[in-house]
């Protein structure tokens, strides 16, 4: 038995994973209450169906110049996406976009206006 | 992660400055990185591409200083594969979890925004962790206390106090892990003494600016 149509299955269940994932990120993005969990929607599922798309797309090519740009698009997805979220995120604590009644606890209440001030924002975060 | 500019920076000259080994070797780090990143742009490992990855590398250092980055650590091989195997897992479970709740009918889910303080609270291990916790599903730093040394983090699907010590603690362990991976034998030290006792209280509220938080 060869090795290409196991390959094949594999390939496949990487890119249908990997779109699933995505797709489920689509659907949260329509069903979650407020901006942060759009946000784990928006950044976290897909990062992991990305990786999927990218190794079902890497074994299916099998070329040295395809799969160096594939790396290289999986690290700096790894890289650039908690930046993207940490920033969106804490611009939309600080714009009062969190659904507090949703909230078991908040312990960054207490502290957000000297962080922010100390973190170089200018006036005060409300 | 709260990435702002050198000259607004309170905590920028709190830390004690780099010797000169140090900023060498971290400039043969990123010089490396970028060779790499060149190399695998073009997709082949041929001298041409190093020597010119490394001329481009020495001109984007010059015009972009990187900040300076204390690393007392080494990387321990075993410790970087546990840490790579168990992140892989998280992203798997946390990505299934979050797809879960997406489809699953019903209220919409609850989460908490709650601050843990590292054990360790240099630069590299607060970015490490917080960048690690970023990318797993259901987590995201929101903002970070650099000079108290304390990330606030949301945490999607909790719904009540013991699953936010249960997260609390998780957090704790994945710092653990990177320790393990790539900290200093002092750093190793603190973890293995702090294993098992309960989180560490948050430190207070610092008193005014230019106090050393390594302190």
């Amino acid at each position: 038995m060869s090795l290409e149509p196991i390959l094949d299955v594999v390939v496949a269940v990487c890119l249908i994973g990997g779109a699933l994932l995505c797709l489920s990120a689509g659907v949260a993005l329509v069903r979650f209450p407020d901006l942060m969990s759009r946000m784990h929607a928006a950044t976290k599922p897909q990062t992991l169906g990305l990786l999927l798309v990218l190794l079902g797309c890497a074994l299916r090519l099998r070329t040295r110049e395809d799969v160096t740009t594939l790396v290289l698009i999986a690290l700096f997805q790894l890289a650039t996406a908690p930046v993207a979220a940490h920033m969106v995120g804490r611009a939309g604590y600080r714009s009062r976009l969190v659904r507090r009644d949703l909230l078991v606890t908040d312990e960054l209440a207490a502290d957000a206006e000297r962080i922010g001030r100390e973190n170089g924002e200018g006036g005060p975060a409300r | 992660m709260t990435g702002n500019g050198t000259g607004r920076d309170p905590a920028a000259g709190e830390r004690p400055p780099l010797t000169r080994r140090d900023r060498r070797r971290n400039r043969i780090i990123a010089v490396t990185a970028l060779v790499l990143v060149w190399c695998l742009l073009w997709g082949s490992f041929s001298w041409a591409n190093v020597l010119g990855g490394l001329v481009l590398a020495l001109a984007v250092l010059a015009a972009f200083p990187l900040p300076p980055v204390t690393f007392a650590g080494r990387v321990h091989p075993i410790g970087l594969l546990r840490f790579a195997v168990r992140f892989l897992a998280d992203l798997v479970v946390s990505s299934v979890q979050v797809a879960r709740l997406a489809f699953r009918a019903g209220e919409p889910p609850r989460s908490a925004i709650l601050a843990v303080a590292p054990r360790i609270r240099s630069d590299l291990n607060l970015t490490l962790t917080g960048v690690a916790l970023s990318l797993i599903p259901g987590s995201l730093v929101i903002e970070v206390d650099r000079r108290a040394g304390v990330l606030y983090i949301h945490a999607l699907g909790l719904r009540d106090a013991e699953d936010v010590e249960r997260f609390r603690r998780s957090v704790l362990d994945l710092e653990a892990r990177i320790i393990g991976a790539i900290g200093s034998r002092e750093e190793r030290r603190v973890i293995a003494a702090a294993r098992g006792s309960p989180p560490p209280p948050l430190p207070p509220t610092p008193p005014g600016a230019g106090k050393d938080p390594t302190a």
